[in-house]
């Protein structure tokens, strides 16, 4: 059903939507950046253990507090292999590729975090 | 003594009783609302906001803010809400909605209409909700992700529901 208005939007509403519109295509455009990953960070526990290139092929391992997790980097993606902790949620996650993503394996305290060319925000403040 | 509490009379005028009548309606429609299924949450038409507006060009501002507040306040004690973070998010929203309201009345009536308004107000709405989730729910940066959605949410909800009371306002 066609609702029909007898009274148009006036110059300024059509201001304020072109504005609204512009505004909300900038945000997506900021915040959902799908830039490709250039590099890994790799943490376990409260220390970094090293940055890696994504753009090649390497297994690592590195030794948490559970025992040892392997991980793979296959040109320009990244994903937890395998993993000693219960839940494989870690596992689970799959190959990251995008900048800003991150995948947490609690148990072994391992984070992979995954970063572009220049780094994206952390955080922000108002 | 008591029975001469108990015998007092609150006096209302007919102004009162204006605001009682538009404030049901505004519930109505905000309990109608809160009963329907949203494909996202927090994503919301606000339909009762459409009486608000309504109020604001027919009554004025200090209209509009009872009944807004009010609606907020006996909807959240009708669907139990109460002090719940649901009413805090519903508070919240109306206040800086209110506020925009506020600014945005003494815009040049010749070139916004209440579609502007309608707009402004809801955006005012989705910022307050986006701040006190942000500040007290969840306090992650991955609040940031849904900032573009809920503002587009809120753009064309504001839209529609700003043609509805400039519809309503013809009448």
């Amino acid at each position: 059903m066609l609702i029909k208005f007898n009274h148009k939007p006036l110059i300024g509403d059509w201001l304020v939507i072109i504005v609204s519109l512009l505004a909300i295509i900038f945000m997506f455009q900021q915040f959902w950046r799908l830039e490709q990953a250039s590099k890994l960070k790799i943490r376990q526990g409260d220390k970094v253990i090293g940055t890696y290139d994504l753009n090649q092929t390497r297994e690592l391992q590195i030794h948490g507090a559970v025992g040892d997790t392997h991980i793979s980097i296959s040109q320009g993606k990244v994903r937890f292999k395998q993993s000693p902790c219960n839940n494989q949620y870690c596992v689970h996650q799959g190959w990251l590729s995008r900048a800003g993503q991150v995948a947490i394996c609690i148990p072994n305290q391992i984070s992979l975090q995954l970063m572009g060319a220049k780094s994206s925000y952390d955080s922000l403040n108002y | 003594m008591t029975h001469l509490i108990t015998k007092k009379n609150i006096k209302t005028n007919a102004e009162d009783h204006h605001v009682a009548k538009l404030t049901a309606l505004a519930i109505g429609l905000h309990i109608i609302e809160a009963v329907i299924p949203s494909p996202l949450p927090g994503v919301k038409p606000g339909i009762a906001n459409i009486v608000t507006l309504f109020v604001l060009y027919k009554y004025g501002f200090a209209t509009a803010a009872w009944v807004s507040l009010l609606r907020v306040f006996a909807s959240s004690l009708l669907l139990g809400q109460f002090l719940s973070p649901t009413f805090v998010l519903s508070l919240s929203g109306a206040l800086l909605s209110l506020a925009a309201l506020y600014v945005a009345q003494h815009l040049p009536k010749k070139t916004f209409s209440a579609i502007s308004l309608s707009i402004f107000a809801a955006f005012a709405h989705i910022s307050g909700q986006l701040l006190v989730v942000w500040v007290w729910l969840i306090p992650h940066t991955g609040i940031i992700y849904l900032v573009p959605v809920f503002a587009l949410a809120a753009m064309v909800f504001g839209l529609i529901n700003g043609l509805i009371t400039l519809k309503l306002l013809m009448k």
